[in-house]
């Protein structure tokens, strides 16, 4: 944890802009540039972030292990999931024409959820890979 | 031409520089060059991409790998004559392999006479999204993208399989 009075008080006026940023390229990069991936990645920027400038446990606090580990396989689960529903609905894996009335609006909905299990993925791994490494200082330092 | 100059004075600089904190540092210029250059190239979903995984997130884990370890690289005990060798020649076959390529961004391309004109013309009309890389990522490319997903699912899994065992072994 800093204890740089600039650094923090930026810290937190600017974090949850990074978040909102997160949620904009995941939602409009059917718009725009971006998509589930780069959300993804903001995402697990602005919490790593907040654990370099309040300390591991605030950022643990905030996303517990527990939450980060399941996010990872629940990303795959959904983006499989997608594919599964499309068979149950008739159509063929990963169909996304079947999954509304309109075929338009089903593809628009099979983007959709599909660049949601990317982005939970992938937040999720950065997330954790970068509590593995934080961590490991810490129970070498005790050694 | 400024980018791509600039672009080989920190790649040299990588190169010479021996201390491994100014090395991270020098590699996220690069990166931010790099996305700089995609931008120019208007790919800017990959420019984007560059720049928060290349410039922002290795970055910070390289960091925090080089908290484990030391801070300079060691002096190698033999010169590497070899590996320039192989570096050099593998370099001059991929230059050699350039001059096959179409000149750049040629309408006439194989590239762009394949599939890119569909996707180009019928991805507004049968997906609704007006971001053409969004389409072709996820609905026409679905399959790839699925793989990439579980590629980097896989990817975590080895990271927390390895790095946990290390921590179950110190508190023994």
């Amino acid at each position: 944890m800093t204890r740089d009075l600039v650094l923090r008080v930026l810290g937190k006026v600017l974090i949850p802009f990074v978040l909102l940023f997160a949620l904009y390229v995941q939602f409009h990069g059917d718009f725009g540039p971006g998509g589930g991936f780069q959300a993804g990645v903001i995402t697990a920027a602005a919490v790593i972030f907040y654990a370099i400038i309040f300390g591991l446990p605030a950022a643990r606090r905030f996303a517990p292990d527990r939450l980060v580990e399941s996010m990872i396989a629940a990303g795959v689960l959904i983006y499989g999931g997608v594919g599964v529903f499309g068979i149950l609905m008739g159509g063929n894996y990963l169909d996304y024409f079947v999954l509304a009335h309109d075929t338009v609006h089903g593809q628009e909905r099979g983007i959709f959820w599909v660049e949601v299990g990317v982005a939970f993925t992938v937040s999720g791994v950065m997330t954790k890979v970068f509590y593995q490494f934080a961590e490991r200082r810490r129970v070498v330092d005790e050694a | 031409m400024t980018l791509l100059t600039m672009m080989a004075v920190v790649t040299v600089a990588i190169v010479v520089q021996r201390n491994l904190f100014a090395v991270v540092v020098f590699g996220s210029i690069y990166s931010f060059l790099m996305a700089t250059a995609l931008v120019a190239l208007d790919a800017v979903d990959v420019a984007m991409t560059e720049a928060s995984v290349g410039a922002g997130m290795s970055t910070v884990l390289l960091l925090t790998a080089l908290n484990l370890t030391r801070g300079d690289e060691v002096k190698p005990l033999r010169r590497p004559l070899l590996p320039l060798f192989v570096a050099i020649v593998i370099g001059a076959a991929l230059v050699y392999g350039t001059f096959g390529l179409p000149a750049f961004s040629d309408p006439q391309a194989a590239i762009h006479l394949h599939v890119v004109p569909r996707y180009l013309v019928d991805s507004l009309r049968e997906t609704g999204v007006p971001n053409v890389v969004t389409s072709v990522l996820a609905s026409y490319r679905g399959y790839d993208t699925l793989g990439e997903t579980t590629v980097v699912f896989t990817a975590g899994a080895g990271v927390i399989a390895l790095l946990r065992r290390r921590r179950g072994k110190a508190k023994q």
